[in-house]
């Protein structure tokens, strides 16, 4: 009995450090919010997990006390009094609940509009970024529309500000998730969606599809990019300039390569771009290859040569038979495609 | 008066059978059969995950997985194991004789099974469905999938129309069959609560029905309900889906409710607490499992109004959920209880069910469910309610019901190491699952990358599933030892429970009653035991029994529709062997020929003689 006791002073605790000591990956987990809408669910999360605790306790006294206290010993054949039910106790069973659930019902009601509430920062105005997202199998467009020019796979955020998303789907259902920042909105296609989000400090927050849309589904990851106001603009002025053609050396012979292979027919480099493949106008800068895998040249190579055997049924073709010359100047090109310089 | 029965092989009886006993022992059988399929395919997938970026199965064929163990757990796993309970048990808890309609109860059966084996075809023509047991459009549509999903739809149709028809016969069964005295208020909670998901499955089979006809008309002749290009809509199909897909959840649980009701008062020794509570609990939470289709859809943009009020709606089934809880704490209140298997898992359902019922509210919280939705988070949670409330149930209904069953015990050693793994190996499994969503992991993904600090928690739930594939051999083993080596049962009664169903002779003879019970009381049975002999009294005179003959018709009404569903699926085919339509109308053909034949052909069954009878008394109690 004595050991039990103690046992029990310790859970809570040892729950606390379970929580704490696993929250996961920072910039991927929801238990270590960066931003005032995922810090909002998290309180609201933890709210509900405190309230739903405490139900579960008093369930799990009643009945470790019925484990200890009523277990028929062997032999004793005695019936036990037949109670039929007891008014008072099945009225406070049903109202203590609704009265935990009113209190649920508040913040759920608030929090709802508080999300839906799509309307340009009012401090900023007309500055609030807007951003138009595409989801396709498996990779994921960003259209800056007001600003004339298109990324792909990587989508850049001012610090401190709500950023408007407007959500669109090219094939098939997707979902827009970047944890650490906020919750999640379906991309359907037919269908606008709006959402927002708003980071407290610069760094890179990772973003995942969450709704089942093809065999590659799993890898259908996807970089949200916190810069300060300053950065984020020259950025933006980076993605704005044209993009000078290379007229000689590896990296001529690389654009060359980039036209007469047909990239450039679904990839972009520079403006708007199309909807056909992910736009690379600052490809120097991507983190990893097509959303998931690490940005080495070997990677690089693998992927232009059999797309399909990293991303399972995504629409880019293959490129067996490049010659090694080909793929080195093709490679050089793409890792001089810089605007932040 | 009609011809007595006439003496068969056994395959031959057990294939033309009406008896609602072997019909139950089948759906018993079927159920367990695709239970232990979609559970390879379970621990398959967990393998899968078990390291980060591992190589098992690739996407595609995970998918199929995800898709084929969902689809199989819920329709031909879960439904029919509650349905082998419902068969067996209804009949004798209520005092009858059979089910209102048996050759119906037969077809029923057969149509079901046929569904099944026409859905699980799927994987010798092109692979499995791959869409998620949801079959959103546009993933499910002609151009996005291939013809494994038209199994998927012929499937869920076919065997969709054997739920439905066995549904109707449980609810024409408890309201005309009940023996004199059994009001409806004295009904066993077992069989109100079928009663009430028979309702359920009247009501939402019926527009999953309709939709699956929809899709159907989409992919094969080509209409665009659902195809957004052409002026569709999507977000229609989650719409019927989830109207029929939310009750679904309930059609499920509450009969596992039903079960978890007869044997803790069993195993307490207790009535059940707030018998009338319970009643109108159940009444309410299938009400309101109506009305909450849209909670699976918060994160489609239905706006603030919509996700506001399906959010407050599903917050208030916690309230009659939570009833019932505390009523099954306060049956064991107070009782004298022994912990043999069945009660363990019993009486383990109820926290069990309460940690899945909890996450339900949270994710009720609309706002927070978009940090929740299509998560590991919702995984936990539904595998709660459904591993920890249902099949928890399922198993405490078998370790009670098999002496009655089949004639001897379950061995309880084993039936105990059963129970500890599986218990054990659930919470492993699925616990650290709410942890993996938080953590950023989406649900439906055939891997993760391994920088992301989702490894652990991984590993350790698919060591999980390691221990409860144990359990669930251990099960197997203990099945065919007991078969075997098992203690007889030959009394009417070897739990000294409280119900009819403990009445009637074991091995229980093919008309059930010898006479007709009179009930005085709920928990009749404990009732003529404090207050009578501790048997039935009788209502009628010992007299000739009517029973039905056998018949041969479910079985081939059943193949005909199974291959009006194969010949529609090869419309979708490449290259079919033989003409498309040959098939179709075909199978279409033998059906209602052998309906045709089922009408105009006069078979008034057969009477038991009172000597029978009379000699069957004397070999066993009633
Ligand atoms: C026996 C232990 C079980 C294990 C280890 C298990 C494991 C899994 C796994 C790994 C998934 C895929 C999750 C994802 O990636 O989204 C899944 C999905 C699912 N499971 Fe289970 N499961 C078990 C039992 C059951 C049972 C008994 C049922 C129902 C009666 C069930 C119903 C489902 C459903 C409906 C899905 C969703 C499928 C989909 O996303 O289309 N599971 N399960
Ligand atoms: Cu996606």
């Amino acid at each position: 009995m004595k050991l039990w006791k103690t046992a029990w002073r310790f859970l809570p605790l040892s729950l606390l450090l379970f929580l704490t000591g696993c929250m996961g990956e920072t910039n991927l987990t929801a238990l270590d919010p960066k931003g005032p809408q995922s810090q909002w669910l998290f309180d609201n999360m933890l709210l509900s997990l405190y309230i739903m605790a405490l139900v579960t306790i008093v369930v799990f006294a009643i009945f470790f006390i019925i484990l200890a206290k009523y277990r028929r010993t062997p032999g004793d054949d005695t019936i036990p009094k037949q109670v039929h039910g007891n008014t008072a106790l099945e009225i406070t069973w049903t109202v203590i609940p609704i009265i935990l659930l009113t209190i649920l019902a508040v913040p759920t009601i608030t929090g709802q509009f508080m999300l839906a509430d799509t309307e340009p920062d009012p401090e900023i105005g007309e500055d609030t970024v807007y951003i138009k997202v595409t989801g396709h199998q498996f990779w994921w467009q960003f259209d800056y529309e007001d600003e004339g020019f298109t990324a792909g796979q990587e989508v850049y955020i001012p610090v401190g500000e709500k950023v408007i998303f407007e959500l669109h789907a090219q094939d098939v259902q997707h979902s827009f998730w970047v944890p650490a920042l906020g919750g999640k909105l379906d991309t359907i296609p037919g269908i606008t969606n709006h959402m927002w989000l708003e980071a407290d400090e610069p760094g890179v927050f990772k973003g995942k599809c969450a709704e089942l849309c093809g065999p590659a589904h799993a890898l259908m990851d996807f970089k949200l990019v916190a810069l300060e106001r300053d950065d984020y603009d020259a950025w933006v002025a980076g993605m704005q300039e044209e993009v000078d053609v290379p007229t000689e050396g590896v990296l001529a012979e690389g654009r060359a390569v980039f036209e007469a292979n047909g990239c450039i027919g679904c990839h972009a480099i520079g403006g708007m771009g199309t909807a056909a493949g992910p736009a690379l106008s600052d490809y120097a800068n991507r983190e990893v290859v097509a959303g998931y895998l690490e940005n080495t040249d070997e990677n690089l190579e693998a992927w232009i040569r059999d797309p399909e055997s990293l991303k399972q049924g995504n629409n880019m073709p293959a490129f067996p038979d490049m010659s090694d010359a080909d793929m080195e100047a093709l490679i050089a090109y793409l890792r001089s495609l810089d605007v932040q310089n | 008066m009609a011809a007595q029965k006439q003496e068969k092989s056994v395959i031959w009886d057990w294939l033309t059978t009406v008896d609602h006993k072997k019909l139950g022992i089948m759906y018993l059988i079927a159920g367990t059969l695709f239970f232990v399929k979609a559970g390879v395919m379970a621990l398959f997938m967990r393998i899968q995950l078990m390291y980060p970026e591992m190589n098992f199965l690739s996407g595609q064929t995970f998918n199929e997985f995800i898709t084929m163990h969902g689809t199989i757990m819920l329709f031909l796993a879960a439904t029919p194991l509650l349905f082998a309970f419902m068969n067996y048990v209804i009949p004798l808890q209520i005092g009858a004789r059979d089910v209102a309609f048996p050759f119906v109860n037969a077809l029923g059966f057969w149509i079901f099974f046929a569904g099944g084996l026409l859905l699980s075809l799927s994987w010798f023509f092109g692979g499995g469905p791959d869409a998620g047991w949801t079959a959103y459009v546009p993933l499910s549509s002609r151009d996005y999938a291939g013809v494994g999903l038209d199994f998927y739809v012929l499937g869920l149709q076919v065997s969709g129309i054997g739920t439905l028809i066995s549904a109707i016969n449980f609810l024409v069964t408890i309201i005309n069959m009940r023996a004199p005295g059994m009001t409806m208020m004295r009904l066993p909670l077992f069989v109100w609560t079928s009663f009430i998901s028979s309702t359920l499955i009247l009501f939402a089979f019926t527009p999953l029905a309709a939709g699956l006809a929809l899709l159907m008309l989409d992919r094969i002749f080509g209409a665009q309900f659902f195809i957004p290009s052409m002026g569709g809509n999507t977000v229609l199909w989650q719409h019927i889906f989830w109207i029929f897909g939310h009750p679904e959840v309930y059609i499920l649980v509450l009969p596992a409710f039903g079960i978890i009701s007869e044997v803790i008062p069993a195993f307490s020794r207790k009535r059940l607490f707030g018998y009338t509570a319970m009643v109108f609990a159940t009444m309410i939470i299938a009400f309101l499992g109506f009305m909450v289709w849209a909670h699976h859809m918060f994160t489609v943009g239905m706006g603030p109004v919509a996700n506001s009020i399906f959010a407050i709606a599903t917050m208030t089934i916690a309230v009659p959920t939570g009833i019932k809880i505390f009523n099954w704490l306060f049956t064991m209140w107070g009782g004298k209880i022994t912990f043999n298997t069945a009660m363990l898992f019993a009486s383990s359902f109820v926290p069990t069910f309460v940690l899945g019922g909890v996450t339900g509210v949270m994710l009720a919280m609309a706002p927070v469910d978009y940090l929740y939705h299509d998560t590991y988070f919702v995984v936990a949670h539904f595998h709660y309610i459904i591993v920890g409330g249902i099949v928890l149930a399922l198993f405490a209904g078998l370790f009670y019901w098999y002496p009655k069953m089949f004639g001897h015990m379950l061995n309880e050693t084993l039936g105990k190491l059963f129970f500890w793994i599986f218990y054990i190996g659930f919470h492993l499994t699925f616990f650290v699952q709410h942890l993996l969503g938080l953590m950023g992991m989406p649900r439906r993904v055939y891997t993760y990358l391994g920088d992301q600090g989702l490894d652990t928690f991984n590993f350790i739930s698919t060591i999980g599933t390691f221990f409860m594939s144990a359990g669930v051999i251990l099960l197997v083993i203990n099945v065919i030892y007991s078969a075997f080596k098992g203690e007889r049962v030959t009394v009417a009664d070897p739990w000294d429970a409280r119900t009819l169903e403990w009445a009637v002779p074991t091995p229980v003879p093919e008309y059930n009653f010898a006479q007709t019970p009179q009930v005085r009381s709920l928990d009749p049975l404990f009732y003529e035991k404090i207050h009578g002999d501790g048997t039935m009294k009788p209502a009628e005179p010992i007299q000739p029994i009517h029973m039905p003959n056998g018949s041969i018709l479910p079985l081939i009404i059943s193949i005909g529709l199974f291959f009006a569903g194969l010949g529609f699926i090869m419309m979708n085919m490449d290259n079919p062997i033989i003409n498309p339509w040959i098939v179709a109308i075909g199978g279409l053909v033998i059906t209602f020929g052998s309906m045709f034949v089922r009408s105009v052909k006069e078979d008034h069954g057969y009477y038991v003689p009172v000597e029978q009878v009379k000699a069957d008394l004397k070999k066993g109690g009633n």
